[in-house]
């Protein structure tokens, strides 16, 4: 029984090859890792699930539905939640009102002209800030908030759609060590209570390695690996790929 | 047929002239706008001056002197230039950090002063200036006459694109002007004071503007009216260009330089059956011209998206709902202004009724400006179509005023559909621009459409009947109607639609995320901020009995942006104060000089300076530090 499976995924900028013959799937509960070196595909092959650039060829099926080339809004209403590399909240409104206005436009009450939208869906916004430990922040500004907890923030908004699957590009970059460990760990006992799946990248091995139930490798477009953490890390073409040819330090002998 | 050959080479000839100045203007608003990344509303006030000064220094120097005529073209633009930078040092200096829109409101205020200050140097009356010298004749193509002066001008244009390109591409001054073009942050850190750079990019552009109006000054009379018609000029030539392009900015002068040129050369047309008269419709062409550039091409034919300032722009801070006290106060100032006018002052109940009209006008932009980030420069479209929609329904169509009233809403909101639909496609100064095209286009049908609309005579004999006739229970009914619009659009703000429309301006990737459709509901608040800005065009016309094109014209438009600003954009109840004090003071310095322009820009300079967030914002900070 598996959540999300891509199938056979390309795409080409131009005459560069970014995504070749990428197949891989997610099963409800489980956190899948994307790793690879710069310029590998992760971003790419993202952007291709959550409907910011729709393939060349191939197929994403979420639940069995092929959800390749839908705008990100309609993948969103599919139960797709996502966050971002770099922080997207909305600046101006306030922590709950953040989660609100996601949580009315699931519910189809944005296009409400009249009645306030301060009171619809309060409490339901407050329990997810809650799920995230931000209950008590709620009424702060989102302009004003530290970077973890904008990250937080981001990650209650992305559960507001009760999704069955949450992509996250990079959730921890720019994070601290401490903060790392702390959103990973909410976001994977998340998972795992609500059985959702989680995809997410990350440049931090430390992160991936803790966390991930599978990793995925992706090199040049290509998937080179896949499997646990630790068929993974003894892969020798990851190694490779990561470490270099390995001469540079004598590994020959 | 060689006929008509010859009269379409001698219009090509004509636009390639023409092309020349508006090149000129066009590339100055260009630079100023690459490196300092604001829009100058002034550019065609400094062009019209330019034209003024060389009246005079010509005059001065000798008019039949190739030295004098020359020298004085050349001093003129000099001295534009040198205005230009003193405007930077002494103005724009002091709110670069202030939003964006602030720094345009203090360029219209500029616009308010040079049209004064030319009104008091030179008086009202049309200049016609001397003939260049030794240029007099003209040349004789196909039988056709040519004056000798356009083939300079032709000449003119390319020349200053060389000669721009080489400074711009050969020179160290250069290279740091398109570095800061290109990312002015990354130039600041690498140690260029950029004060220096923005002051000469100020004078240069200046120059170039006053330059170009310097050089009309054998082929055009100077007059008042060339500020705002040259700035609407530049703005479809930068944007259709692209912004900080100096290439596209010579492209886009000559393709509307000469789609106007086969415009007036093609005259009257029979087509399907019916004239098409295609003189009339130079107006429209060049806005059209822009308006599909936008929609197939929207960084303009050779620009590029703009980088984004990073930090320039400070949050807005949350819109909380009102709080206990706030509808009843508001229904306690409301009961005030209906009970104002009963002491028989009949220049009160004008007044207020005016305030009343403008105040609905504000809050609908501001709707569309403040939760929606959506900056029209066009406004006045609307609020003038809700006016004629009313007028004609009420003249045409013999309707009461009451049932023609209901026409104005639904003309401005069918209008803001049209046009919003190509808007959200678009954003910041692009969509700006967008909107501006729209506004100018609707003017120009309205001005030009003789048989429906009255043409520039406008529409006379707007006075309902029955109750209405009572002009206390008119504005009565006003104030109530205005009130209404106000508290609907209020809580639309507050409503899930408003907060989606905040969640759309903040970060429309987050928004489609979770989602939103980020342009449908950009789509609707235009056509909710067309309608109720018709409203009030439609209330406005009842009011004054008479409307003509000036009701949807630029000047309006900024009006608006002017009251939204002062008023602060970030506040709900600002609009409603900037309206109340534009309208009065406007209306009380036009009582008593006939410079209140000049002074009431002096007014928005000083409060732009004192209170960059608008008197709200300068309200809400005092209550904030109490």
């Amino acid at each position: 029984m598996t959540l999300l499976v891509a199938n056979g995924l390309r795409k080409a900028f131009g005459g560069v090859e970014a995504v070749i013959d990428v197949g891989f799937a997610v099963a409800p509960g489980e956190v899948v890792a994307l790793i690879g070196p710069n310029g590998a595909g992760k971003s790419t092959c993202f952007n291709m699930l959550n409907g910011q650039l729709a393939p060349d060829r191939g197929t994403i099926e979420l639940g069995g539905k092929n959800i390749a080339g839908l705008p990100p809004r309609a993948i969103a209403r599919l139960g797709v939640g996502r966050t971002f590399q770099i922080t997207a909240t909305f600046a101006s409104m306030r922590v709950r009102e953040n989660v609100q206005a996601a949580l009315q436009s699931f519910a189809d009450k944005s296009y409400g002209l009249w009645r306030a939208a301060d009171t619809l869906c309060r409490e339901e916004a407050q329990a997810l800030l809650a799920r995230v430990g931000m209950a008590d922040q709620a009424e702060r500004q989102c302009g004003t908030l530290a970077y973890g907890d904008l990250k937080r923030v981001e990650l209650a908004v992305a559960l507001a759609g009760k999704p069955r699957l949450l992509l996250m590009d990079e959730p921890t970059a720019g994070m601290a060590p401490a903060e790392r460990l702390a959103l990973m760990s909410l976001t994977a006992s998340l998972a795992r209570r609500d059985k959702i799946g989680v995809l997410f990248t990350e440049h931090d091995m430390d992160t991936v390695f803790a966390h991930a139930d599978r990793i995925l490798v992706l090199d040049r477009g290509r998937l080179i690996a896949e499997g646990s953490p630790a068929a993974v890390r003894n892969d020798p073409t990851v190694r490779r790929v990561y470490l270099g040819a390995g001469t540079m330090y004598g590994e020959a002998t | 047929m060689s006929e008509i050959f010859a009269d379409i080479l001698i219009q090509f000839l004509n636009g390639l002239a023409g092309a020349s100045s508006l090149f000129l203007v066009a590339a100055g608003l260009s630079l100023i706008f690459g490196v300092t990344r604001i829009v100058n509303f002034a550019h065609g006030a400094l062009f019209m001056l330019g034209l003024y000064l060389a009246w005079s220094l010509i005059d001065l120097f000798g008019r039949s002197t190739l030295l004098g005529f020359w020298g004085g073209v050349l001093a003129a633009a000099l001295c534009v230039g040198a205005i230009g930078a003193a405007i930077e040092v002494f103005v724009l200096r002091r709110i670069y950090k202030a939003p964006e829109l602030f720094q345009l409101l203090a360029t219209f205020a500029l616009v308010l002063i040079i049209k004064d200050a030319v009104l008091y140097f030179w008086g009202a009356e049309e200049l016609l200036g001397p003939r260049a010298p030794g240029l007099r004749g003209a040349v004789e193509i196909f039988g056709r006459r040519l004056p000798e002066y356009d083939l300079l001008l032709i000449v003119a244009g390319p020349l200053v694109l060389c000669l721009l390109w080489l400074l711009l591409h050969r020179t160290r001054y250069g290279m740091f002007v398109r570095a800061a073009t290109q990312d002015r942050e990354m130039l600041a850190a690498l140690g260029t004071n950029e004060r220096h750079l923005f002051t000469s990019v100020f004078f240069l552009g200046a120059f170039l503007a006053g330059l170009g109006g310097a050089l009309q000054i054998p082929r055009e009379p100077a007059q008042l009216s060339l500020d705002l018609a040259v700035i609407s000029d530049a703005f479809v030539v930068v944007v259709v260009g692209g912004m900080g392009s100096i290439g596209g900015a010579f492209l886009a002068a000559l393709l509307i330089a000469q789609a106007k040129a086969l415009c007036i050369a093609l005259g009257d047309v029979a087509m399907f059956g019916t004239i098409v008269s295609f003189s009339k419709l130079t107006l429209v062409v060049e806005f059209a011209i822009m308006a599909a550039v936008l929609v197939l091409r929207p960084w303009g034919l050779l620009g590029k998206p703009l980088a984004l300032a990073r930090g320039g722009s400070a949050h807005a801070s949350p819109l909380d709902p009102p709080g206990q006290l706030f509808w009843p106060t508001s229904l306690f100032v409301l009961m005030l202004l209906a009970f104002a006018p009963l002491g028989g002052d009949r220049y009160l109940l004008v007044l207020m009724g005016d305030i009343a009209v403008f105040a609905l006008f504000a809050v609908a932009l501001h709707f569309l400006m403040g939760p929606g980030g959506l900056v029209s420069f066009g406004h006045a479209a609307y609020f003038g179509l809700g006016s004629y929609a009313a007028a004609l329904a009420f003249l045409r169509l013999d309707l009461p005023a009451e049932a023609a009233l209901l026409a104005a809403p639904l003309a401005g909101g069918l209008a803001a559909l049209l046009f919003g639909w190509f808007c959200v496609r678009l954003s910041g100064v692009y969509l700006a621009m967008l909107t501006l095209a729209f506004a100018q286009i609707a003017w120009s049908v309205v001005f030009q459409w003789n048989d429906a609309t009255g043409g520039s005579n406008g529409l006379i004999g707007l006075w309902p009947a029955g109750w209405l006739k009572d002009r206390t229970l008119y504005f009565w009914a006003t104030l109530a109607l205005c009130a209404a619009g106000i508290f609907f659009l209020w809580r639309t703000v507050h409503a899930p639609f408003g907060l989606a429309l905040r969640a759309a301006r903040d970060q429309p990737m987050r928004a489609e995320a979770v989602g939103i459709d980020t342009r449908r509901v950009q789509w609707l608040a235009f056509a909710l901020s067309g309608a109720f800005a018709g409203l009030a065009g439609g209330l406005f016309a009842f009011a004054k009995g008479s409307i003509s094109p000036d009701t949807l014209g630029v000047a309006r438009s900024v009006d608006g942006l002017a009251m939204v600003l002062l008023g602060g954009v970030h506040t709900l109840t600002g609009p409603v104060l900037g309206a109340a004090v534009f309208t009065w003071l406007q209306d009380e310095i036009a009582r008593n000089t006939q410079y209140w322009r000049a002074i009431l820009g002096l007014a928005i300079l000083a409060l732009v300076l004192a209170f960059p967030y608008g008197l709200g914002g300068a309200l809400k900070r005092l209550r904030g530090a109490s």
